[in-house]
């Protein structure tokens, strides 16, 4: 129920606080609103209960077991909002003189610091606001880098098959044709298929280490050499950076450029679209081509540094400087783990996956790839369930949301039929980890005894099984193309 | 195995290729394709007079899973694209080889058709996959 339909005229809800700013009585005339707002007329308590509820129908890793896989849904600590949410940094203006804005600007220097020790890079910038921009300010610095030594004919970016689909849309972005590399049986990159690819025409390749796969590519040194020798840069793209975080630094395996989800791996809130944030990382000779701004330090002072003093920077990203409240929660989430922390969060997260992967083999799902150790997350590929039962991966994925366990990501990679990539990260108990595995167990018998029931989950939740297919053929959207837009898509 | 009809010609990428006898040939996807990627809800078909390379991405179809580029099988010109295909794009799931298909191509050298799999290769392809 919308709280619309709540609404009874003249109801109202008083609000307690005072006005504590004055009214503006400056806007013309003629800009003011003659009717009066349509909002809904309600109690106090009636606007309580409806938004206590509506939170009570979220699932998400304060309520629920988030193995969304890819996607590092760990704990957020408490400790990184109530901190990053100090009136000092709230009621900072994002014009305020650097003066003023000292202790700000050090907490920020400090990440850009952590987050080079900790990836090997020789420079960061805390610049883009997300996974994705960072990916563009990536591959956007590998063109700058090109062209800065007049190298014009490198025209294409190698990407594996297993590539987040934003890889090929980012390297498309920044003008370049996006070549596709095939995954061996094994996991790892095809080698002879990337030999076959690179050449004088290769600007770079983004990888993805361990892979959406969920594995280590073992041949990531001759990758390395293979694609440097024929003059291309490598780029990491940090998705998976929580299974190897303290561990294996980017910089030590070749790479030149990373971007690192802040969101992912040092937990800061996500989900539903961000805020996010996506620092990039950069070898010694793409360093002038960061993105601005950077936050410098010279004795005891910070100051920014912006296209005055970084004329070579692929420049801003965004108005002021990147999504401020999420870096400074990953600068606290980082501070608090220190050095060793990092390397716990890497041995906890595959500890978890490969206890899960063992478990639900053991209990008769098939991994993907069986004779590999799993990274922080795997693959479990239910072709076989659906063959036998004409049950498949979003069946089982539906059924879950009954037995209370947010769903695995399903149909990614999409080099692998019926899968399920399961992500438990390093903040589960080994009894939350059981009792997903008897839930998978549960559901799979039920696919065997009654499949319509699972094929017709989530039973037990507030809305069921949507329609997807009719959703996507009959967009239902708030914006229509003009006349003229819609006739210039077209032509 | 799916419906495979003897007189057309395959690709490992999963299209199918008919012979018009008219110096162009049809391509579209195959049954098994259809069937693997679910509701499709979105085609996008190449403008006609474009030229495309063997193994060039040609298309784009949609489903609810996932979105897969369709390769050229030669290289040619567009001829015609299959404009029923924006306002229904499941006839793709319907009806794989007749009304579902995608564009017509003029191939640039006609002898490359005969070195694509006929169905009995193709039907290995699809084997191999799946083991």
């Amino acid at each position: 129920m919308l709280i619309h339909d709540q609404s009874r005229t003249g109801r109202r809800a008083t609000a307690q606080a005072p006005l504590d700013f004055p009214e503006t009585t400056n806007i013309p005339e003629e800009l003011r609103r003659r009717a009066r707002a349509a909002l809904p007329e309600v109690s106090e308590l009636q606007v309580v209960r409806h938004y206590t509820r509506l939170s009570q129908k979220n699932f998400s890793i304060d309520t629920h077991f988030y193995p969304l896989g890819s996607c590092t849904m760990k704990y957020n600590p408490r400790a990184c909002n109530s901190l990053a949410m100090l009136p000092g940094f709230l009621a900072r203006h994002p014009l305020a003189p650097q003066s003023h804005s000292q202790g700000f600007m050090a907490c920020l220097h400090d990440l850009q610091e952590i987050l080079k020790q900790v990836t090997g890079m020789h420079a960061v910038s805390l610049a883009p606001s997300a996974g994705a921009q960072g990916e563009f300010a990536g591959v956007a610095m590998i063109r700058a880098y090109h062209q800065a030594r007049g190298d014009h004919a490198r025209t294409e970016i190698l990407v594996p098959d297993a590539a987040h689909g934003t890889n090929p849309a980012s390297a498309v972005m920044c003008g370049f044709k996006a070549r596709e590399i095939p995954t061996g049986a094994n996991g790892d990159v095809d080698l002879d298929a990337l030999h076959a690819a690179v050449g004088p025409q290769t600007a770079g390749i983004m990888l993805t280490n361990p892979s959406t796969v969920g594995v280590f590519d073992r041949n990531i040194q001759a990758i390395a050499r293979a694609v440097h020798a024929a003059g291309g840069l490598l780029y990491y793209d940090g998705a998976n950076l929580n299974a190897i975080l303290g561990k294996v630094r980017p910089g030590d395996m070749g790479f030149d450029v990373i971007h690192m989800n802040l969101h992912k791996t040092f937990s800061t809130p996500h989900g539903g679209g961000g805020p996010g944030a996506g620092p990039v990382g950069v070898s010694k000779r793409l360093e002038p081509f960061l993105p601005v701004p950077m936050v410098a330090r010279d004795g005891d002072t910070y100051h920014w540094l912006t296209e005055q003093e970084r004329p070579d920077s692929i420049g801003r990203l965004n108005a002021f400087g990147g999504n401020m409240g999420i870096l400074l929660r990953a600068y606290v989430y980082a501070r608090m783990l220190g050095r060793e922390g990092m390397g716990r969060v890497a041995e906890f997260a595959t500890l978890n996956a490969n206890y899960l992967i063992v478990r639900l083999r053991a209990g008769g799902f098939e991994a993907a790839y069986p004779e590999r150790r799993a990274s922080h997350e795997f693959i479990i590929t239910l072709k076989r369930e659906n063959r036998e039962f004409g049950v498949n991966a979003m069946d089982f994925a539906k059924r879950l949301l009954d037995y209370g366990y947010h769903a695995p990501t399903t149909y990614f990679p999409l080099l692998v039929p019926e899968c399920l990539l399961i992500e438990p990260t390093e903040s589960e108990t080994k009894e939350e980890l059981d009792g997903f595995v008897e839930a998978m167990m549960a559901i799979r018998r039920e696919a065997q005894e009654n499949p319509e029931k699972v094929r017709s989950a989530p039973h037990s939740l507030p809305v069921r099984r949507l329609d997807d297919v009719r959703a996507a053929r009959h967009l239902d959207l708030a914006w229509k193309p003009t006349p003229r837009e819609d006739a210039h898509e077209r032509s | 195995m799916s419906n495979l009809p003897a007189d057309l010609k395959y690709t490992k990428t999963h299209e199918w290729v008919k012979d018009n006898g008219d110096g162009t040939l049809t391509i579209g996807i195959t049954d098994h394709a259809q069937e693997a990627l679910g509701d499709i809800v979105f085609v996008e078909t190449p403008e006609t007079g474009r030229t495309l390379e063997a193994d060039e991405a040609s298309a784009v179809v949609e489903s609810v899973k996932a979105a897969s580029d369709i390769y050229a099988p030669i290289a040619g010109e567009v001829v015609e694209s299959n404009a029923n295909l924006s306002d229904t794009p499941e006839t793709i799931n319907t009806s794989p080889y007749e009304d579902g298909w995608i564009y017509r191509l003029a191939p640039v050298d006609m002898s490359a058709y005969q070195g694509l799999l006929d169905a009995a290769a193709y039907e290995q392809t699809v084997a191999d996959e799946e083991d």
